[in-house]
C-alpha cells in the first residue's frame, strides 16, 4: 500500500504547489481573500466563491478524466451542457418559444431533471459508440456534436434565450444546503461516487488498462468496447449536470453561451492534474487542477484585469503546470542543475 | 593471445559503471570493452543489466558512476538521436519503431533524404527497399508497419540500424523472433560489416549463435561484472556457469528429460476442431487436445501457428467448423468467451498484445483474474498480493517490488509475468505462444518444468515454439504446419527434430 500512495503524492505534488501559489499570491495582494463570512447561515467568500464558480468545470472535469485515461477527449462537454440546459427551460416554460409568457402548470422537478440527463448521457452514449464500435478518433467523433450540439439547443429554445423560475429547479445551481452553495455538494458527492466506483470495483484499473494498452486488455477478456462506450456516457452525464447547474442560477437558458469552451478548461484541469492520456488517471488531480484554473480566473477578474487577459494567462499556467508534470523536464532541468553548480 | 589493456583498436571502453533504479542496483561497477573488427557477446540471465548497459552506453539512462569512453574520447550521449548521429548504431530488446508509419518512413526516420527542402518520397521508399533487399527481404515499404509480423518488423529494425553510417553496431536480442534463414542472413551480414572493421555488440539467449559468430564474451550477473572472456576460452558449460553463478557439469542437468514417449490416447478429449478454416488464413483442419496434454504447434514463421492459436482463443473468427470443449459445441466470439470456457492465451508479441507497462507488476498479474472476477467481485489488495508474490516466486521473476511499473522489468522478466497472469487463472487449456522468447537459459529449463508439472496436474497446453528441441523435450505430440495448412501430426519416437524437418520439407510424405 505505502509505495503507491507516496507515488500519488508525488503526482499532486506539482498541482498543489500551484494552487498554493496562487492563493498565496493572494494572501499578500487581495484583502479578504481569505476571509469566510457567515449570511443567514449561509457562507459567502472569494474561496466559496471560486468553488462555487468552479463547479460545473469540476464536474465536466470528472467524465473528462475518465474519457481521457481511455485514451480518448471528449470536446461535446459544452454543447451538451448547452442543450441539458435548454431542455431543463424549455420543460420549464413549454410555451415560451410560441411567445405565450404563461407558464402553464409547472413541471415537476423529477421531470425538469431527468429528461436532460437522461438526453445528456444518451448523447455521451452516441460518441463512446462512435469511438469505440465505428473507430472513429475521439477528436473527430466528439468534434461532431460539439459543433452540432450547440445547433440542436438552439432549436430547442428556437434561438431564444429562456429566462424562468422555479423554485426548486433554482436551488439546484443557488440553494444552501448545510450553509454550503449546493453546487459545490454536487461536486463533491460526484467526486466521491465516482471514486469509489472505480477505485472500490476493478472499473478504475480496467480503464488504465484499456488505455495503456487495449489489445492487450481485450485479450484479457475486459470487455473494451463497452467500457469505452460507458465512459463517455458518463463524461455526457456529467456535462448534463453541469448545464443544469448553470442554467438554474442565471435562470435561463442561453444556447450561445451555456458551457461555452468549457471543454477546453476541463481538458486543461486534467492534464494538470496529471492524469495519462491513455493509462493512469487521479480524480483529486483533476479537481485541483480545475481549482488552480477557477482560481486564477477569480483572481484575474478581482484584480480588474480584464477578462480577455484570463484566456492568456490561463495558457500560461497550463504550459508551467504541464511543463512541470513532465518527468523528462524535470530530470533535464535537474541535470541542468547539477552541470551549473559544478 | 589478445591484449586486453588500452589499445588504439579500442572503440568503446568502459570503467566502472554503475546505474541503480529505485530499488534495484542495474549494473554495479561492470567494464566493457569493444575492439575493432569484433563481434562481442553480452551474456547474462534475465534482468543482469544488458540492456541497461546498452541504454547508459547510447544515453537512454543516465550513469550514476564510471567512465565510458569512445575511440579514446570520453563519451556521454544525451540521447539515442546524439548516439546515432555520432557513429553508434542500436537495436533496442524492445523494437521502436512507430506502427502507424510506413516501413520506409521507419527506416529513415530522422534522416529522410530530402528534395528541394522537402522529403524526397520516391528516392526514401526506393532507399529503403535496397536496405530490405540487403537482408533478403522483399516486401512494399509504403505499407504501415503495423501490417507486418513481428519477425518482419525486427528484420526492418535491423535494415534502419545497418543503413546508418556507423562504427558500432549494437544488437539486443535481434534474432528472437527470425527464422533460421533470417538469423543466417543477419550473421552473413555481421560478419561483413566485422570484417570492414566495425565493432559489434551481441546480445542474445541463444548460446549457439554465440558460438557461431562472437569473438569475445562479456558475463554479467545481477548487475556486476564477472569476466571479458576470447570465445576459445570460455566453452558452453563454463559460460552457463558465469551466468547461473553455479557450477554447471553437464548440460542436462538444464536439459531435463521431460519427453513422454507415448501419446496419452486414454485421456478425456478437452477441445475439439473439426473443419476448421478462417478462408485466405487458414485452411481447414482437425485437431483436439486431450486433458493433460501437450500438444506442440510447430512449423516455420507465417505457417499459421499463430492464427491457429488465435481462432481457438476467439481473437480471430473462424469462417467455417465447428469447436467442441468438454463434448458440448461452443460458440467462441471473443477472448473473454475462450476465458469464460477456461482457456488462457499467452502471446507472441509481449510488447503490443502482452504487458501493460505503466501499471504495476501486481495489476499485471492480476488483471486477468479481476475481469474474469467481474466489476464487482474484485480481489482484495492482500489477496492480489499473495497471487503475485507466489508467482514471482515460482517463475522467479526479477521485481524490485510488486509494485514496480511492468515496463521497467527486463524483457525476460515482462515475458515471465505475462506466463504469471495466465497461470494465476488456472486454466484448464493454456495456449503458449513462443513462451520462452528473451528468456535465459537456466529459467527455460525451469519453465519447461513447469509446463510438465502443469500437465501432470491434468492442465492441457498448446504449446506453439519455433525451438524444436524444446517442443521436443515437452510435447507428447505435434502438429505440423506449412504454408497456412496443417500437414500431419508426429507423435511417440517419430517426435524427433529430423524427422519435423524432413515432414516439412517434403509436405508430409512418409518419411
Ligand atoms: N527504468 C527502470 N526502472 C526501474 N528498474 C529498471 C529499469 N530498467 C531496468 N530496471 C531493472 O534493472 C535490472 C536490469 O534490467 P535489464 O533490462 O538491463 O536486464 P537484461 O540483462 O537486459 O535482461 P533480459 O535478458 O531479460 O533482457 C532489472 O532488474 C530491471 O528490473
Ligand atoms: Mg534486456
Amino acid at each position: 500500500m505505502k509505495p503507491l500512495l507516496k507515488n500519488a503524492d508525488k503526482n499532486l505534488l506539482y498541482p498543489l504547489l500551484a494552487l498554493s501559489a496562487i492563493l498565496l499570491f493572494n494572501l499578500f495582494f487581495t484583502d479578504g481573500f481569505f476571509s469566510i463570512q457567515i449570511k443567514n447561515g449561509h457562507l459567502f467568500g472569494s474561496l466559496i466563491d471560486i468553488l462555487n464558480r468552479g463547479a460545473p468545470v469540476m464536474l465536466i472535469t470528472i467524465g473528462m478524466t475518465l474519457v481521457y485515461a481511455t485514451g480518448g477527449v471528449d470536446l461535446s462537454v459544452g454543447a451538451i451542457m448547452a442543450i441539458s440546459g435548454a431542455l431543463s427551460a424549455q420543460l420549464i416554460r413549454p410555451d415560451y418559444i410560441k411567445g405565450i409568457i404563461e407558464y402553464g402548470n409547472t413541471t415537476s422537478l423529477f421531470i425538469v431533471l431527468s429528461i436532460p440527463l437522461l438526453i445528456s448521457i444518451i448523447l455521451g452514449l452516441w460518441n463512446g459508440f462512435l469511438v469505440a464500435f465505428i473507430g472513429v478518433q475521439p477528436i473527430i467523433a466528439t468534434l461532431i456534436l460539439m459543433t452540432a450540439g450547440r445547433g440542436i439547443a438552439q432549436l430547442i429554445t428556437h434561438g431564444l434565450i429562456i429566462v424562468f423560475e422555479h423554485e426548486s429547479f433554482q436551488f439546484i445551481g443557488s440553494g444552501f444546503l448545510f450553509g454550503i452553495p449546493f453546487p459545490i455538494i454536487l461536486v463533491i458527492l460526484l467526486t466521491f461516487i465516482t471514486w469509489l466506483l472505480t477505485r472500490k470495483t476493478s472499473i478504475g484499473l480496467f480503464i488504465e488498462a484499456i488505455g495503456a494498452n487495449p489489445l492487450a486488455s481485450h485479450y484479457m477478456g475486459i470487455k473494451v468496447k463497452m467500457m469505452k462506450t460507458l465512459t463517455y456516457g458518463f463524461s455526457g452525464f456529467c456535462a448534463g449536470l453541469a448545464g443544469i447547474i448553470v442554467c438554474s442560477d442565471i435562470q435561463a437558458a442561453d444556447a450561445n453561451n451555456a458551457g461555452l469552451f468549457l471543454e477546453l478548461d476541463a481538458i486543461a484541469s486534467v492534464i494538470i492534474g496529471g492524469t495519462i492520456n491513455g493509462g493512469r488517471f487521479s480524480l483529486a488531480g483533476s479537481i485541483i487542477g480545475a481549482l488552480i484554473i477557477q482560481a486564477l480566473s477569480t483572481t484575474i477578474i478581482t484584480r480588474g484585469i480584464p477578462p480577455q487577459v484570463v484566456l492568456v494567462f490561463k495558457a500560461f499556467i497550463i504550459i508551467i503546470v504541464a511543463l512541470i508534470q513532465s518527468e523528462k523536464l524535470r530530470a533535464q532541468l535537474k541535470d541542468l542543475l547539477k552541470r551549473g553548480r559544478k | 593471445m589478445p591484449d586486453l589493456k588500452a589499445d588504439s583498436s579500442q572503440l568503446v571502453e568502459i570503467r566502472g559503471l554503475s546505474k541503480s533504479f529505485p530499488g534495484v542496483k542495474a549494473l554495479d561497477s561492470v567494464n566493457f570493452t569493444l575492439r575493432r573488427g569484433e563481434i562481442h557477446a553480452l551474456m547474462g540471465e534475465n534482468g543482469a543489466g544488458k540492456s541497461t548497459l546498452i541504454k547508459v552506453l547510447t544515453g537512454l539512462h543516465k550513469k550514476d558512476k564510471g567512465s565510458i569512453k569512445v575511440d579514446g574520447l570520453d563519451f556521454e550521449s544525451s540521447s539515442p538521436m546524439d548516439a546515432s548521429s555520432k557513429g553508434i548504431s542500436t537495436v533496442y530488446q524492445e523494437i521502436n519503431l512507430v506502427p502507424n508509419l510506413s516501413v520506409a518512413e521507419n527506416i529513415f526516420i530522422g534522416r529522410q533524404p530530402m528534395k528541394f527542402g522537402m522529403v524526397d518520397w520516391k528516392l526514401m521508399n526506393q532507399k529503403a527497399k535496397e536496405a530490405l533487399k540487403k537482408l533478403d527481404i522483399d516486401i512494399d515499404v509504403t505499407i504501415q508497419l503495423s501490417q507486418y509480423s513481428i519477425a518482419i518488423q525486427q528484420m526492418i529494425a535491423i535494415a534502419r540500424s545497418l543503413d546508418i553510417k556507423a562504427k558500432i553496431l549494437i544488437l539486443d536480442e535481434p534474432t528472437s523472433s527470425l527464422d533460421l534463414a533470417e538469423c543466417e542472413q543477419l550473421f552473413s551480414i555481421m560478419n561483413k560489416l566485422k570484417e570492414e572493421g566495425m565493432g559489434i555488440i551481441f546480445i542474445t539467449h541463444f548460446l549457439d549463435q554465440v558460438y557461431q559468430n562472437s569473438d569475445y564474451i562479456t558475463v554479467l550477473r545481477n548487475g556486476s561484472f564477472v569476466g571479458e572472456y576470447p570465445i576459445k576460452e570460455l566453452p558452453k558449460l563454463k559460460l552457463i556457469s558465469k551466468m547461473l553463478g553455479k557450477e554447471i557439469t553437464d548440460i542436462n542437468e538444464l536439459n531435463n528429460k521431460i519427453h513422454r514417449d507415448y501419446y496419452h490416447n486414454d485421456k478425456k478429449m478437452f477441445v475439439k476442431m473439426e473443419g476448421i478454416e478462417r478462408k485466405g488464413v487458414l485452411s481447414r483442419f482437425d485437431m483436439d487436445i486431450r486433458e493433460g496434454e501437450v500438444l506442440g504447434l510447430v512449423g516455420l514463421l507465417g505457417s499459421g501457428r499463430t492464427e491457429m492459436a488465435k481462432i481457438l482463443f476467439g481473437i480471430d473468427k473462424h469462417t467455417s467448423g465447428y469447436i467442441n470443449i468438454n463434448g458440448n459445441l461452443v460458440n467462441i466470439k471473443s477472448p473473454r468467451d475462450a476465458i469464460s470456457h477456461s482457456l488462457a492465451f499467452c502471446p507472441e508479441d509481449r510488447k503490443t498484445e502482452g504487458i501493460i507497462p505503466d501499471l504495476t507488476v501486481r495489476e499485471n498479474i492480476v488483471l486477468a483474474l479481476q475481469a474474469k472476477n467481474g466489476i464487482l467481485h474484485g480481489l482484495k489488495r492482500k489477496e492480489q498480493e499473495d497471487i503475485t508474490s507466489k508467482f514471482i516466486k515460482l517463475l522467479q521473476i526479477k521485481v524490485s517490488g510488486l509494485e514496480q511499473m511492468a515496463g521497467t522489468l527486463s524483457g525476460g522478466n515482462q515475458q515471465k509475468l505475462i506466463l504469471a497472469r495466465w497461470l494465476a487463472m488456472n486454466p484448464k487449456l493454456l495456449i503458449l505462444d513462443e513462451p520462452t522468447r528473451g528468456i535465459d537459459i537456466g529459467a527455460k529449463s525451469e519453465i519447461e518444468k513447469l509446463i510438465n508439472k502443469m500437465s501432470e496436474d491434468n492442465m492441457s497446453v498448446l504449446f506453439i515454439s519455433s525451438e524444436l528441441d524444446e517442443v521436443i523435450r515437452c510435447c507428447s505430440r505435434a502438429a505440423i504446419l506449412k504454408d497456412r495448412k496443417k500437414i500431419g501430426e508426429l507423435y511417440g519416437e517419430k517426435l524427433t527434430e529430423n524427422t519435423i524437418m524432413n515432414y516439412i520439407a517434403k509436405d508430409g510424405y512418409e518419411l
